[in-house]
C-alpha cells in the first residue's frame, strides 16, 4: 500500500512538473481565415524558432468562425478574409466594452479559370462579360460580349457552365465583392458575403473542387485563388481593370492593386480593394486580416501578440513571395505600426 | 419489441435483505449502472433536440412554418427556406436506397444460403472492409470514376432511351441528384448485405429442413420460408442503410453539385441537409443564418426520426402479415 502512495505520489510529481515546463512556453491561441493559413503557419513556425518561449496556434477554421470566436473572447485574435461588418464590431463593442482592431496581413486574389475545348489562349474578360455570365444572362461563349474582347479566338457556341465555390469562403467573398463593384445588378440581385444565393451554377468544395468541376465539365468557368492556381499550373484569364487594360494576376499586379488601396486606406484598415484605380493593377484582389482586441488584459500575451505583429510587418513579410502571396505596400506597413500602439 | 424487454425488479414482498443480498453478488451494481448507461441515450437525444431548438430561436421566429416551403437560401439578404435541401436529401436517399436494396439483398441471400461457406466468409470479410471505408473516400471514388461515367456513357444512355421521361431530361454535367444516389447506394450496400446475412445465417435449421421436407425445391424454401422469417431483420438493414443516407455529407457533397434546386431531373445539379450544414457553418458570420443552418440540422433530425417511426410500424406490420412465426 505504502509504496503504491509513493509510486502515485512520484507520478503526479513528474505530471505537475510536466504541466509547469508546458506553462514555461506562453501559448496563444487564434482561429479564422483558411485562405492565408499557409503563410500564417510559415510565420508562427518561424516566429517560435526565434522566440521559443511564445507558441502561437491557429486554427483554420474559416473566416466566420474567426470573427464568432474572436468576439465570444475563447481565442486570443482572430482572422478574418473580409473585414467585420458594422453591425459585427458593434456586437463585439457591446459584449467587451472595447473595440476589437483589423490588421491587415498578406494580400490575395481570385483569378477566372476555364475549360474550353480547342481554346488554349488566355482569354480577357471584362468586368460586364464576367458579371454576365455569373448572373446567367450570358448563356454562350460565342456571346458578343466575350467575343469583342477576345480579337483572334474563335470561342464555340456551347452553354457556358457555372462553377463557385459550394462553402463559404474568403474567395467568394471577394469575387462577389468585386462583382457588386462592377455591376449594378449584381449588387442589389445577389450582394457579396462568403456564400451567396447564386443565380447559376454548380458548386465545387474547395479550390480543388471547383478546378476539378472545372476539369470534368467541358466550357465550364469558375474562379479560384491565385496562390491555388499558379501552384497546381491552372491556366487562367486576364481581366479588365478601371483603367480599361487587360492584367494578367501576379505579385506585381496585386502589390499594384494593394498600392491603390494604400493611398485610400482607413484608419481601421476595413477597405476592398477590388476594382481599384491605375493602369497597372488587377482588379479582382483583397487584404486579409489579423482582428486583435484592442484590450488584452494579460501583459504577457499582450506583448507577445505585439511582438509578433510588429516582426510580421518587417521580417516576415520576407516569407510572403515564396508562398505567392502579395507583400504589403510600405505604407500600409507604417500605418499599422502606429496602429499597433492601440492595442493595450 | 423493446417494450416487453424487463429488468428483473424487485418485487414489494421480497423487502430490503434481498436488495442487500443482491447489492453484495454486483447484480444490483450492474443493474444501476447499466441503466444510467441506457439513460444517458435518452438523455442525449433530447440534449441534443433542445440544443437544436434553442439555436434556431432567430429563423424559427422568422420564417415560422414557410421554412419548410420556401425555396430561397440568401444568406446575404437572410431570407432562409429548407424546402430545395429536404428534397435533395429524400430524393437522393431514395435513388441510393431503390439501386441498393435489390443488390444488397440478392447478395444477402446468395451468401447465406446458396454460396459455399468458405466463398461465404471470404467475400464478408471484403464487405466488411468495405463498411469501413472513410466516405471521403468514397466522394474521392465519385468525383473520379462515377462523375465521368456518368457524363460519358449513363446519362447519355439514359437520356436516349427514357429521355421522354422528365426523371432524365435536361443538361448532364455528370454531378447531380442521381449521381449523388449511386454514390450513396455503393456506400450503403455494404450495410446491408452484412446485416442481412448474418440474419439470414440465424434462421433456425428446422425451418429449411421442413420445408424441404414438405417438398420444396432450395429456392422455394429460401424465397418462401428464410426471407419471410428474417424480414424484420432485412428490414433493420434497410433502414440503418437508410439512416446513412440521410445523414451522409461528404460523398454527396463532392458529388451532388450544390445547388439549391428543385427538379424533376435526376440529371439536375442539387444539394442536401447535411451537405449545406457542412458547406456553410464555418464561414456564417449573419446570426440568422448561422442558426438557419442549425434550424436545418433540427429538420434533419425530425426527418430521420420520422422516417424511423415509419421503419418500426412497417417492421410490426410486415411481421404480423408476413410470418406469425418470426416471433415465436
Amino acid at each position: 500500500m505504502k509504496r503504491i502512495t509513493g509510486n502515485f505520489l512520484a507520478a503526479l510529481a513528474l505530471a505537475l512538473t510536466v504541466v509547469v515546463f508546458a506553462h514555461a512556453a506562453l501559448s496563444i491561441t487564434g482561429a479564422g481565415a483558411t485562405f492565408p493559413y499557409p503563410i500564417y503557419s510559415k510565420w508562427f513556425d518561424a516566429y517560435k524558432k526565434k522566440n521559443p518561449a511564445i507558441e502561437i496556434n491557429y486554427q483554420s477554421i474559416g473566416s466566420g468562425g474567426g470573427i464568432r470566436q474572436v468576439t465570444e473572447g475563447t481565442v486570443d485574435f482572430g482572422a478574418s478574409d473580409g473585414p467585420m461588418n458594422d453591425e459585427q464590431l458593434k456586437a463585439f463593442q457591446d459584449k467587451h466594452g472595447f473595440g476589437v482592431l483589423h490588421f491587415p496581413t498578406v494580400l490575395g486574389a481570385d483569378v477566372p479559370t476555364y475549360n474550353i475545348p480547342g481554346v488554349t489562349a488566355a482569354l480577357n474578360f471584362t468586368p460586364e462579360a464576367l458579371a454576365g455570365i455569373f448572373l446567367g444572362k450570358i448563356t454562350k461563349w460565342n456571346d458578343p460580349a466575350i467575343v469583342a474582347a477576345n480579337k483572334g479566338v474563335s470561342l464555340p457556341g456551347n452553354d457556358i457552365v457555372v462553377v463557385h465555390r459550394s462553402e463559404g469562403s474568403g474567395t467568394t467573398y471577394i469575387w462577389t465583392d468585386y462583382l457588386s463593384k462592377v455591376s449594378e445588378e449584381w449588387k442589389t440581385k445577389v450582394g457579396k458575403g462568403a456564400s451567396v444565393n447564386w443565380p447559376v451554377g454548380l458548386g465545387g468544395k474547395g479550390n480543388e473542387g471547383v478546378t476539378g468541376q472545372i476539369k470534368n465539365a467541358p466550357n465550364s468557368i469558375g474562379y479560384v485563388e491565385l496562390i491555388y492556381a499558379v501552384s497546381n499550373n491552372i491556366p487562367y484569364g486576364n481581366v479588365k481593370n478601371s483603367s480599361g487594360v487587360f492584367v494578367k494576376a501576379d505579385l506585381a499586379s496585386v502589390s499594384a492593386a494593394a498600392a491603390a488601396g494604400a493611398k485610400t486606406m482607413p484608419d481601421d484598415f476595413r477597405v476592398s480593394i477590388t476594382d481599384p484605380p491605375g493602369k497597372s493593377a488587377y482588379p479582382i484582389a483583397s487584404f486579409t486580416w489579423l482582428l486583435i482586441p484592442e484590450k488584452i488584459s494579460d501583459s504577457a500575451k499582450r506583448d507577445a501578440i505585439k511582438g509578433f505583429v510588429s516582426w510580421m510587418l518587417k521580417d516576415g513579410q520576407n516569407y510572403v513571395e515564396q508562398l505567392s502571396y502579395a507583400k504589403l505596400p510600405k505604407e500600409v506597413v507604417a500605418k499599422e505600426e502606429k496602429a499597433l500602439a492601440k492595442v493595450q | 419489441m423493446a417494450a416487453t424487454t424487463t429488468v428483473p425488479s424487485a418485487s414489494p414482498i421480497s423487502g430490503s435483505r434481498s436488495f442487500l443480498n443482491r447489492l453484495r453478488d454486483g447484480d444490483e451494481i450492474a443493474r444501476m449502472i447499466t441503466f444510467l448507461f441506457a439513460v444517458s441515450v435518452v438523455l442525449v437525444t433530447v440534449l441534443l433536440i433542445f440544443e437544436l431548438w434553442q439555436g434556431s430561436v432567430l429563423p424559427r421566429h422568422k420564417f415560422g412554418l414557410h421554412f419548410f416551403v420556401t425555396q430561397v437560401w440568401d444568406p446575404v439578404a437572410e431570407q432562409f427556406g429548407a424546402l430545395p435541401f429536404i428534397y435533395g436529401t429524400l430524393v437522393t436517399a431514395s435513388v441510393a436506397l431503390l439501386i441498393a436494396v435489390p443488390l444488397g439483398i440478392g447478395a444477402a441471400i446468395f451468401l447465406a444460403e446458396l454460396a459455399p461457406a468458405r466463398l461465404s466468409d471470404t467475400l464478408e470479410f471484403f464487405i466488411d472492409l468495405l463498411a469501413a471505408v472513410p466516405s471521403v473516400i468514397y466522394g474521392l471514388l465519385g468525383v473520379f470514376i462515377v462523375v465521368p461515367l456518368m457524363r460519358d456513357y449513363a446519362q447519355p444512355a439514359l437520356k436516349n432511351t427514357l429521355g421522354f421521361l422528365p426523371l432524365f431530361s435536361g443538361p448532364m454535367y455528370g454531378i447531380g441528384f442521381l449521381t449523388a444516389g449511386i454514390v450513396l447506394a455503393i456506400m450503403v450496400i455494404p450495410y446491408i448485405i452484412s446485416v442481412s446475412r448474418e440474419v439470414l445465417m440465424s434462421v433456425p435449421r428446422d425451418q429449411r429442413e421442413a420445408a424441404l421436407g414438405l417438398g420444396s425445391t432450395r429456392w422455394e424454401s429460401t424465397w418462401k420460408v428464410v426471407v419471410p422469417f428474417a424480414r424484420p431483420g432485412i428490414m433493420g438493414s434497410i433502414f440503418l442503410a437508410l439512416a446513412r443516407a440521410l445523414g451522409e455529407t461528404m460523398a454527396v457533397t463532392m458529388v451532388i453539385g450544390n445547388t439549391p434546386t428543385i427538379s424533376a431531373s435526376l440529371f439536375s445539379p442539387g444539394y442536401s441537409i447535411a451537405a449545406i450544414i457542412a458547406n456553410e457553418f464555418t464561414e456564417a458570420t449573419g446570426d440568422v443564418h448561422l442558426q438557419a443552418l442549425i434550424e436545418l440540422g433540427l429538420v434533419l433530425f425530425l426527418l430521420t426520426f420520422l422516417l424511423n417511426g415509419v421503419a418500426r410500424l412497417l417492421i410490426v406490420l410486415t411481421a404480423q402479415r408476413g410470418s406469425g412465426t418470426a416471433h415465436a
